[in-house]
C-alpha cells in the first residue's frame, strides 16, 4: 500500500488504462506537454506521445463532440473540461448527443467515453471557476454521473467509466486533488464499479449522504459529534446517474434520520432527488424530517474569503445540522 | 475517374427513387396517414453524386434530414425509409424512436443523427480523427444545410479538421433558405464555400443540380483526404422546391414566381435530359424505370401500411448499453 492523494490515483488511472487499451486517448485543454492546469495528465504526453495525449482548441463543446465522433469510430476517449463551469457549451453534445445515442438509434451506436471535469469551491475560484453541475446531468438518461471522494476511489471508478460501454460524467472534487490522501493497493488492478453507493462510517443515529469534497467533511463532521455521543453513518453516494436507491433506504431505515449534503445550491439540487427517494419510499421510516445542506441560492460562489465561506458547506456546518437533527 | 454508363443510369435511378419516396410522403401526409415529413426534393442530385464518390460501407457518414437520396445511394430500402415515416414496428435505424429522416445506417458507417443542427459536424471530425490515429484509408462526409453553418458547433467542428489535416469532407447543400431566413440574413459572404478561407482549408462551390459534377467535386476532395492532405469544404448549390417540412407553408415568405424558376431546373428533370441527349437513357427506358420505381414505392408503402405500431413497452429501452435488446 501506497499513500497517494485523489489527482494521483487518477493519473495513475489514465496511465494504466491508456497502456491497457491503445484505443483509449485524452483529448482537452492543456492535457498535452502541460499535464493540465492541475496536472492531471502530467508525465502521460512524454510517456504516450501526441496522439494518445491530444491538445484540443478552447473550445469545450468540441472536445466532447470529437470524442463523441472517435467513440463512435470505436475509440474511447477520455475528455477533460478544464473547470466544469465550462462545460456549459458542451451540454448539447452530452445531453442531446452523447447521452441519446444509444436510445435514438435502439442500440445500434454507443458512445463508450469519459467526460472528466473538476468541479466545486473553496478554493477561491469565485463564480465560474467553483461550479457544482452535477444536478443538470444527473438528470439526463443515458448518462453515468460519478464523483469519487477517495484517491482509491479516484482510481478504481475511473478505470471502470473507461472501460464502461455507456458515456460516464466523471466529476472530480478539485478541492480535494492534493488534500485528500489515502492508501492505494500497488501491483493490482483497482476498478470500483460504477453503481453503487458505500457506507464509509456505519452508524444508528443519523444517515448522512455526501459525495466528492462534502464526503470528505461528513467525515470529519461525524467524527465531531460522535464526541457527544451522536452516531452518524455516512453514506458516500460515488454515483449519482443511475442512483443506488437501495443504499440509502438500507440506511435510513436503520437511523430513521437523513441529511443530504451538498454544495451545488439547495433549489433543484442532488439532494432533493435523494429527499424524494426517501419520502416515496422510507416514509413510515422516518423520524424527522428530511433534512438538505446545501450551497445557498445565489449565482456562484462570490471570490472573496468571507462571502466564499458564507457560501460553502464545511464540517463546522455539517456537524450543527447533524445535532439539529438528531435532537429532533 | 469517369462514371460508367452503367453507374450514370444507377444515379439516375435513385435520384427518380428518391422523389418519388418523397412526393409519396408528402400524398400520405395529406390523406392523415403519416404525421410529419421533411423533404429533399431537389436536392437529389447533390446528394447522390456526392454518395457515389465514396465507397461504400468503408467510409464514413454524418448526414443531416434532407438526405434522403444520400442514404437511398448508401444502402437505406423503401421500405426501411416508409416504416419511418410511419413509425412502424421494426423500423430498423431507430426502432420508430426517431421522427423521419432522421438516419442511421450501421451497415454503411451512417451515424444516427439528432434534431439540433450542426452536431454531426463534431462526430464526422471526431471519425476523422479516429481514422488518423488509426491510420486508416477511409473518409468521412458530413452534410449540412446552409443555414447550419452559422452554428458554433460547425466551426469548431472544421476547425478541427483543418488543424489536424482530418479527412473529412464538410458538403453544405445550400438550398437559400433555413426554413424560411434567406441566405442574406445567415452569411455576409456569398458562398458557404468561402467560409474555409478563415479556417484554413480549401473550399469550392459546385452545381448542386449536376450529379457528375458532384460526384467530380466530392471525389476529388475524397482523393485529398485519402492521401493525407486534409478536409475540404464544398458547397453544393441546389434548390428546395418544396416547404420546409409539412408543418411549413412557404407562401408566407417566398413568392410563387420564385418557387416557379426554380422548378424550370429540376436536377432530375436536367439529368433526364441530359442522359437522353448523351444516348445514356432513351425516353421509353426512362418511362420504364419510372413505372418500376412507383411499384416498388407502392410496395413499400403496402407493406409498411400493414405493419404495426411498435408496443409501448418499446419505449423503455435502450436507455443503457447494458439494455441493448437484440432480435
Amino acid at each position: 500500500m501506497a499513500e497517494i492523494t485523489l489527482i494521483e490515483g487518477l493519473r495513475q488511472a489514465m496511465d494504466e488504462e491508456l497502456a491497457r487499451d491503445e484505443r483509449v486517448f485524452i483529448v482537452g485543454e492543456d492535457v498535452g506537454p502541460r499535464g493540465g492546469v492541475f496536472r492531471a495528465t502530467l508525465g502521460l504526453f512524454d510517456k504516450y506521445g501526441p496522439d494518445r495525449v491530444i491538445d484540443s482548441p478552447l473550445a469545450e463543446l468540441s472536445i466532447v463532440g470529437i470524442g463523441i465522433g472517435a467513440a463512435l469510430y470505436g475509440m474511447r476517449p477520455i475528455c477533460e473540461i478544464q473547470f466544469a463551469d465550462f462545460i456549459h457549451p458542451a451540454f448539447n453534445q452530452i445531453v442531446s448527443e452523447a447521452a441519446r445515442l444509444c436510445y435514438r438509434s435502439n442500440g445500434e451506436w454507443t458512445a463508450p467515453m469519459v467526460i472528466r471535469a473538476p468541479y466545486g469551491g473553496g478554493i477561491g475560484g469565485g463564480l465560474y471557476h467553483s461550479q457544482s453541475i452535477e444536478a443538470f446531468y444527473s438528470h439526463v438518461p443515458g448518462l453515468k454521473v460519478v464523483i469519487p471522494s477517495s484517491p482509491h476511489d479516484a482510481k478504481g471508478l475511473l478505470k471502470s467509466a473507461v472501460r464502461d460501454p455507456n458515456p460516464v460524467l466523471f466529476l472530480e472534487p478539485k478541492k480535494g486533488y492534493r488534500l485528500i490522501k489515502g492508501e492505494v493497493a500497488e501491483g493490482e488492478e483497482i476498478l470500483v464499479p460504477i453503481g453503487p453507493a458505500r457506507v464509509s462510517r456505519p452508524g444508528r443515529d443519523v444517515s448522512l449522504f455526501a459525495y466528492g469534497m462534502m464526503h470528505h467533511y461528513a467525515l470529519q463532521a461525524a467524527g465531531a459529534v460522535a464526541a457527544e455521543g451522536i452516531d452518524v453513518e455516512v453514506v458516500d453516494l460515488r454515483t449519482l446517474a443511475p442512483v443506488d436507491r437501495r443504499t440509502i433506504l438500507d440506511s435510513v431505515r436503520k437511523t430513521g434520520k437523513a441529511l443530504i449534503v451538498h454544495e451545488d445550491n439547495l433549489t433543484g439540487g442532488y439532494g432533493a432527488e435523494v429527499a424524494a427517494i426517501l419520502a416515496e419510499q422510507a416514509f413510515t421510516d422516518l423520524d424527522a424530517p428530511v433534512r438538505r445542506l446545501a450551497g445557498p441560492d445565489v449565482p456562484g460562489v462570490p471570490f472573496s474569503h468571507p462571502m466564499q465561506d458564507w457560501f460553502m458547506p464545511d464540517p463546522a456546518k455539517i456537524a450543527a445540522a447533524v445535532r439539529e437533527l438528531a435532537a429532533y | 475517374m469517369t462514371l460508367s454508363t452503367d453507374q450514370l443510369l444507377e444515379m439516375y435511378r435513385i435520384m427518380l427513387l428518391a422523389r418519388r419516396l418523397d412526393e409519396r410522403a408528402w400524398v400520405l401526409h395529406r390523406q392523415g396517414k403519416i404525421a410529419f415529413h421533411i423533404s429533399g426534393i431537389g436536392q437529389e442530385a447533390a446528394q447522390v453524386g456526392a454518395a457515389v464518390a465514396l465507397r461504400r460501407g468503408h467510409d464514413w457518414v454524418a448526414p443531416y434530414y434532407r438526405d434522403l437520396a444520400l442514404m437511398l445511394a448508401l444502402g437505406l430500402t423503401p421500405r426501411a425509409f416508409m416504416l419511418s415515416l410511419m413509425g412502424k414496428l421494426g423500423e430498423p435505424t431507430s426502432g420508430a424512436r426517431q421522427m423521419p429522416s432522421h438516419w442511421s445506417l450501421r451497415s454503411a458507417n451512417v451515424v444516427s443523427h439528432s434534431s439540433p443542427v450542426a452536431t454531426q459536424a463534431c462526430h464526422a471530425s471526431g471519425i476523422g480523427l479516429a481514422i488518423k490515429l488509426r491510420r486508416k484509408d477511409q473518409v468521412v462526409l458530413t452534410t449540412i444545410g446552409e443555414g447550419s453553418t452559422a452554428q458554433g458547433e460547425w466551426y469548431e467542428a472544421v476547425n478541427w479538421a483543418a488543424i489536424h489535416k482530418l479527412p473529412v469532407i464538410f458538403l453544405v447543400e445550400n438550398n437559400v433558405y433555413a426554413i424560411s431566413v434567406h441566405q442574406d440574413k445567415q452569411m455576409a459572404v456569398a458562398s458557404a464555400a468561402d467560409k474555409a478561407a478563415g479556417l484554413g482549408l480549401p473550399g469550392a462551390s459546385i452545381d448542386g443540380l449536376d450529379p457528375v459534377a458532384m460526384y467530380d467535386g466530392v471525389a476529388s476532395a475524397a482523393e485529398r483526404a485519402r492521401r493525407g492532405d486534409g478536409p475540404t469544404l464544398l458547397e453544393a448549390r441546389v434548390h428546395r422546391l418544396t416547404p420546409h417540412s409539412s408543418d411549413d407553408d412557404d407562401r408566407s415568405y417566398r413568392s410563387r414566381q420564385e418557387v416557379e424558376a426554380m422548378k424550370s431546373e429540376d436536377p432530375l428533370s436536367l439529368f433526364h435530359d441530359q442522359l437522353v441527349k448523351q444516348k445514356v437513357l432513351t425516353q421509353a427506358a426512362a418511362e420504364a424505370m419510372d413505372a418500376q420505381t412507383r411499384e416498388q414505392v407502392e410496395e413499400a408503402v403496402t407493406f409498411s401500411l400493414q405493419v404495426p405500431y411498435p408496443p409501448a413497452a418499446d419505449a423503455a429501452y435502450p436507455v443503457f448499453v447494458e439494455d441493448i435488446r437484440h432480435g
